[in-house]
């Protein structure tokens, strides 16, 4: 947080003229073989299959013989389930099944345990008690818009603190936006720095510096909209907090450092459809703005296409025709055919997306991976999945 | 007669990728091409219905997007903005004159918006709320027949819509609470549903019983499923079958596909067989999670995956489809 940061309402970035070309292949095996990786990001928009990615990440680390340990936020049931890690306690588990010398430890964040033992460690045990009974803290600590970001990091700074791991893959909060995981410290940080936490803070210090005209006026119309037992409420809190917030700005910006540093990657998850890959480019162009190491591009879902197909517009004449004979083999021939040029249409489709995005993204490394019939939920699914990231 | 006749809110949910704002843009679209006035709203900044007709981004302010040619039905569209919504809602209810500016100087309006949980969504609601019940305090403002919400995901949508229970602990009594009460009123009653969007597979049908569980528990209106991007219907159940016994007449296949197609089909009917397998296997997946949707006990609703993406025409497509199934 030391650096400035532009908001999202910011220039875009790129090479400004160019024309499309092949976009380079995310070698998946070197960067997880590389020694120096000591910390994989998988970020991306919503429903695009980050979690998927970033447990089938870390199970190809392992049995390539690294020491890995998956931090997941909010994987489905039954891949928890295969993984071990259905129960919410907050602390790495390891992954049986795992083949090779290398192992693998798996753990689902709990974004409240996380808040409460940063609180724990910052504060004496009374003040600590005092602080965690408040409610608006109970509230801020369960749904506090940007919370669940800020606990990923501060748990991603604490299982890089052990040392217990040569490698942690993150997985980041379904946001709306990629962008909130990098965004949180720094709300975090304007939360603490705000003005009207000086505000609240004014009576504990010494009302004399701050009791100004707006002062009166602003605490006036706060008890007369939200009642004089909320303010008192979050008077409490802020007072119980402030001795803690230099702590608090100095783990968020050490992980932001983190984040920054050489061992870093970032993974960033797309699906081949425009908002999924709209949300790369501005990730990916953020990145750039912040100096933060990009590894590479996953385009999941893709559609794929056999060779020695038809174009879409000759199976479609041939389904005309077929449809006006009648015969059962027609029919079949029909179906088939326009099954084929609905096929040949998505692939296209998802071609000229992935195209625009090499055109505005050059040299961004990139690996796609084929839809899968099924969801993934057992280590033979991420095993899979981690050899079509790989490219084998 | 459409299945929701007296719904005048209807909030749209999904889990992310299932296309949820596509989804309410064309139920909002069907609604209006009845003739109705109707509003469309957006409440995370995401300007994505701007970007689904093609126009530029909305303003906090009720915009008409679409005019129905035939019925004289209105479309409008507004993306609610926490702060904005808050400043309004200060302007409106309370005569706070200087006090109001000073909030916002002081950082209470970006403090109550970004950080104070729950109270963003109160604003959020609330706004919306304020546009089902016009009142003279917003004098001139336009009555609405129905009003179509994109709402947050289905993960969180419960907790989005439980203002109240959000609230407690925080705000138990003043203005605030009996806000969080009106809106809480509105949102539990018969003119209030939420539908749900979903794909046909295993994880989004899973979130959606239990983001249906979860809604029912919290009291809120269950409306519809619908289940979108469903694959094309070109293969009937006999040639499925058959394609996954792999009993297919490859000679006869190959006879009639060279019949339509100037050049030598054989290399090609074996593509056209494995295509046609695997889509066979996904549907099949498919028609398993569609039973488990059907489980769910809800009116559904079936959109077709469309190969050119979603634009206009396609929206207008997708309208015709919910129409047709009685959603508007």
């Amino acid at each position: 947080m030391s650096t400035p940061r532009a908001s999202r309402a910011t220039a875009r970035r790129g090479p400004l003229a160019g024309h499309a070309g092949e976009p380079p292949v995310l070698d998946v095996d070197a960067l997880l073989d590389d020694p120096a990786t000591r910390i994989v990001v998988c970020c991306g928009a919503g429903g695009v299959g980050k979690t998927t990615t970033a447990a089938a990440l870390g199970l190809r680390a392992a049995e390539r013989g690294r020491r890995v340990v998956v931090l997941t936020i909010d994987p489905a049931k039954r891949l928890a389930q295969s993984m071990g890690i259905d129960q919410l306690d907050n602390t790495p588990r390891a992954v049986s099944g795992v083949e090779g010398d290398g192992s693998l430890d798996a753990m689902m964040l709990d974004m409240k345990t996380t808040f409460d033992e940063v609180v724990e460690s910052q504060a004496s045990p009374q003040k600590a008690a005092q602080i965690l009974a408040n409610p608006f803290y109970v509230a801020i600590s369960s749904s506090f818009a940007g919370t669940q970001e800020y606990m990923a990091m501060e748990k991603l700074g604490q299982l890089d603190r052990t040392g217990q791991w040569d490698l942690i893959v993150v997985d980041t909060p379904p946001s709306r936006s990629a962008l909130d995981f990098l965004d949180a410290p720094e709300r975090l940080s304007s939360f603490l720095d705000g003005r009207f936490m000086r505000l609240l803070l004014a009576p504990a210090r010494g009302p004399a510096k701050l009791m100004t005209a707006g002062f009166g006026l602003v605490t006036g119309a706060l008890t007369k909209i939200i009642g004089a037992q909320v303010l008192r409420d979050m008077q409490t809190f802020v007072t119980a907090f402030d001795t803690l917030f230099g702590g608090f700005r100095q783990r968020a910006e050490r992980t932001f450092a983190l984040l920054q540093a050489p061992g870093t990657a970032f993974v960033v998850v797309a699906a081949p459809e425009p908002d999924a890959l709209r949300e790369a480019a501005y990730f990916v162009e953020r990145l750039g703005e912040e100096q933060m190491p990009l590894a590479g591009l996953v385009v999941n879902r893709a559609s794929t296409l056999p060779d020695g197909g038809l174009s879409a517009e000759r199976a479609m004449a041939g389904v005309e025709r077929l449809r006006e004979s009648g015969s059962a083999q027609a029919g079949l021939a029909a179906g088939l055919l326009a099954l084929h040029a609905d096929r040949v249409r998505i692939v296209e489709r998802e071609e000229r997306l992935r195209g625009r995005f090499a055109t505005s993204h050059p040299g961004v490394p990139t690996v796609v991976v084929p839809a899968l019939p099924a969801d993934v939920h057992d280590l033979e699914g991420l095993r899979r999945v981690g050899g079509l990231l790989a490219g084998d | 007669m459409p299945d929701w006749p007296d719904v005048q809110l209807h909030v749209v949910t999904g889990k992310g990728g299932t296309g949820k704002t596509t989804v309410a843009a064309a139920l909002a679209l069907a609604l209006a091409s009845r003739g109705k006035t109707v509003l469309l709203c957006e409440v995370e900044g995401r300007q994505g219905i701007a970007r689904l007709f093609d126009v530029a981004p909305l303003p906090y302010a009720e915009r008409r997007i679409a005019h129905a040619e035939e019925g004289g039905g209105d479309l409008y569209a507004l993306a609610i903005d926490p702060e904005e919504a808050l400043l309004e809602y200060l302007a409106m209810y309370y005569r706070l004159g200087r006090a109001g500016k000073a909030l916002d100087r002081f950082g209470v309006v970006e403090f109550a918006t970004t950080i104070a949980p729950g109270v963003r969504d109160v604003l959020l609601t609330g706004k919306v709320y304020e546009a089902a019940n016009r009142n003279a305090r917003n004098k001139g403002a336009r009555h609405y027949d129905a009003i179509v919400l994109d709402a947050p995901p289905t993960g969180r949508i419960t907790q989005f819509l439980n203002v109240n229970t959000e609230l407690a602990g925080l705000a138990r009594m003043g203005p605030i609470k009996s806000q969080a009460d009106a809106i809480t009123s509105l949102l539990r009653s018969s003119r209030t549903v939420v539908h749900l969007v979903t794909v046909l597979e295993e994880m989004p049908v899973q979130e959606t019983a239990d983001g249906v569980a979860e809604l029912r528990e919290a009291g809120l209106p269950v409306g519809g499923v619908v289940v979108n991007l469903v694959r094309p219907q070109d293969l009937d159940a006999t040639q499925r079958g058959e394609l996954l016994a792999g009993g297919v007449d490859t000679a006869a296949l190959t006879t009639e596909l060279g019949r339509v197609l100037d050049r030598d089909p054989g290399p090609l009917v074996d593509v056209l067989v494995a295509e046609g397998r695997d889509h066979a296997e996904r549907r099949a997946l498919e028609d398993r999670q569609r039973a488990v949707v059907a489980g769910i006990g809800v009116p559904t609703y079936e959109l077709p995956r469309l190969p050119g993406g979603v634009d206009l025409a396609a929206l207008y497509e997708l309208a015709d489809d919910l129409r047709d199934q009685g959603m508007a």
